[in-house]
């Protein structure tokens, strides 16, 4: 066998990807394929055919824009929210948190280590009517007697939030953690206030972070419906709650494959301008 | 005279600036604790309301304590198979991606070859792909493909190797980059093959990168819902079981898993940093 590696060199790197680049092939390529044979077929479950049927696609936009839109929107105001939340607290663990930085980097991705789906259901019982927010809010008249929070449009892109906040920290902080503290005292030296020194030099170095945060939260929000699903009413129906629906309920397989061909060609689409504009080498890596 | 009067408004400024400072980096501590305590909250709840006796079937509101559901935690039907059924998957699919994952690691790290951009796009693409459409692609194949694959057990773990391997391959990969080359090379030239060398010395200053890449595989396959949901068939893993108990009403005994899963991985992580934190004194001591 290690007779084989020094006579053939060359091969050693295609036999060392083989296993994994073939099973990434068989089933995440090749589902793709299968995902775009679907979604131009017509007919009723379970009898599809094959009919180049694209008005699957202009059908799947008329029907479902308001839930295309609805994604973007929550995805982008939520992929907002985390920024702001995590950008201070992040700054915070990078340069003031001392020995504890590790400790408090585990704070951040503790609520990973909790169920999605349980973590999401407990900002039912943090929001509840009954719950001590929403009696502190009516107390304050912020709400209204008979006003609540759950299952609506701020319980569905909290929840969202929520849920991405470490997608968008962890690249921050890995930005924050890299910048020279030597960089911060010449600009000091250099006579610029703190305010200069951050918007100058802190934030332009974290710029990485905020690229890869950004894309980190907003792929996975758009496509989300768990927060929908739990948090929200039909109003609040984004399209992942649509493609999950289509596929497992009404059994309309070519709608659902249209649907998600669109999605993930819009989010490739902004990837690339967003690849474009900031430079390729920082999203592979 | 001349120097006082000009030096005491400087001072005044140094004064209120330091006091400004001051008060900056206070506001940003106080603020960090409160990000901190959101980010705990639900966590928190999660953990309380595992203890709470609900009256009538919502757990929404306290009631009161009790260790009933801790001690019944399988009286619900179908929770013990559904997370036997998630640890089954998630230990078989980590060891899977994880060996995948590392010899992809590795060629990429420390080989040239042509097609190299391209295997870099295959691993990003599944990454930056919404699960919805990784789960709802992967079910299209299954669909068409009834004579080789039927949804259950397999194809979960199909699915988890699929979406677990890319992660696995980041997280080996930022290992391997710093690693010293030299020591196998001195092991080569001491007379030891290729196979003896992968075995004595690289592996083992790869294994931990390969332990933390498992883990964070491991911690993915047992949290994923989307995917395994469109995939699952009729089997349920335990966040499948989750939505279902979530259509009609979520038992305590889902908190106490939750609860259990999540003690559990916060013992190994804290282990994890005080093990770093150690380590780093050592160093430090020697130094």
């Amino acid at each position: 066998m290690s007779s084989f590696f020094h006579r053939h060199p060359r091969l050693t790197p295609y036999l060392l990807l083989a296993p994994g680049i073939a099973w990434l092939a068989v089933f995440f390529l090749v589902p793709l394929a299968f995902l775009g044979y679907q979604s131009l077929q017509s007919g009723i479950y379970p009898n599809f055919e094959f009919t180049w049927e694209f008005s699957n696609f202009t059908d799947a936009f008329s029907d479902y824009r308001a839930q295309f839109y609805r994604s973007f929107l929550y995805a982008g105001l939520a992929t907002i929210a985390c920024l702001l939340l995590a950008y201070p607290l992040v700054y915070w663990i990078a340069f003031r948190s001392g020995p504890w930085r590790n400790l408090f980097l585990l704070f951040i991705v503790a609520p990973f280590f909790v169920t999605y789906l349980v973590r999401t259901l407990a900002w039912l019982n943090i929001l509840a009517s009954q719950g001590p927010v929403v009696g502190f809010l009516r107390d304050i008249h912020v709400l209204g007697p008979n006003e609540g929070l759950l299952y609506s449009t701020f319980a569905v892109i909290s929840g969202i939030t929520y849920n991405f906040f470490p997608f968008m920290a962890l690249p921050l902080y890995v930005s924050l953690e890299q910048i020279d503290p030597r960089l911060l005292e010449a600009a000091k030296d250099l006579y610029a206030s703190s305010t200069q020194a951050f918007l100058r030099v802190t934030l332009p170095l974290s710029a990485p972070g905020i690229v890869a945060g950004t894309l980190l939260t907003f792929i996975p929000a758009a496509g989300d419906f768990i927060n929908a699903a739990l948090l929200g009413t039909p109003k609040q129906t984004m399209i992942g709650n649509v493609i999950q629906a289509k596929f497992l309920e009404s059994l309309d397989y070519p709608a659902a494959a249209s649907l998600s061909f669109i999605l993930m060609g819009t989010i490739l689409v902004a990837l690339l301008v967003y690849a474009r504009l900031v430079g390729s080498e920082r999203l592979t890596g | 005279m001349t120097t006082v009067a000009a030096e005491s408004p400087r001072a005044r400024i140094g004064l209120a600036s330091r006091a400004w400072s001051f008060a900056k980096r206070h506001a940003l501590t106080v603020y960090a604790f409160l990000a901190v305590g959101y980010l705990m909250l639900p966590i928190a709840v999660v953990i309380l309301f595992s203890f709470n006796a609900p009256k009538g079937r919502f757990n929404y509101v306290w009631q009161g304590f009790t260790l009933d559901y801790w001690i019944n935690w399988d009286s619900v039907r179908g929770i013990r198979e559904a997370v036997i059924t998630s640890i089954e998957v998630g230990l078989l699919a980590t060891v899977v991606a994880t060996a995948l994952g590392t010899l992809i690691a590795l060629a990429i790290v420390r080989h040239e070859f042509v097609g190299r951009s391209g295997t870099n796009l295959l691993i990003f693409l599944p990454m930056a792909t919404p699960e919805i459409v990784l789960g709802a692609s992967l079910l299209t194949l299954f669909l068409n493909t009834t004579a080789v694959f039927q949804l259950g057990f397999w194809t979960i773990f199909i699915a988890h190797v699929m979406f677990i391997v890319s992660f696995i391959v980041v997280t080996v990969k930022a290992r391997l980059i710093g690693f010293d080359r030299h020591l196998e090379e001195a092991a080569m030239d001491l007379g030891a093959n290729e196979l003896t060398t992968f075995r004595k010395v690289t592996l083992p200053l790869i294994a931990p990168a390969m332990l933390a890449a498992a883990l964070l595989g491991f911690a993915l396959s047992i949290d994923d819902f989307v995917i395994t949901y469109l995939n699952a068939g009729g089997t349920q893993t335990f966040p499948v079981f989750v939505w279902g108990a979530a259509r009609v009403s979520v038992p305590p005994q889902v908190n106490v898993v939750a609860s259990a899963i999540f003690i559990v991985a916060i013992t190994l992580a804290l282990g994890n940093v005080i093990w770093q934190y150690r380590g780093a004194k050592r160093t430090q001591g020697v130094t």
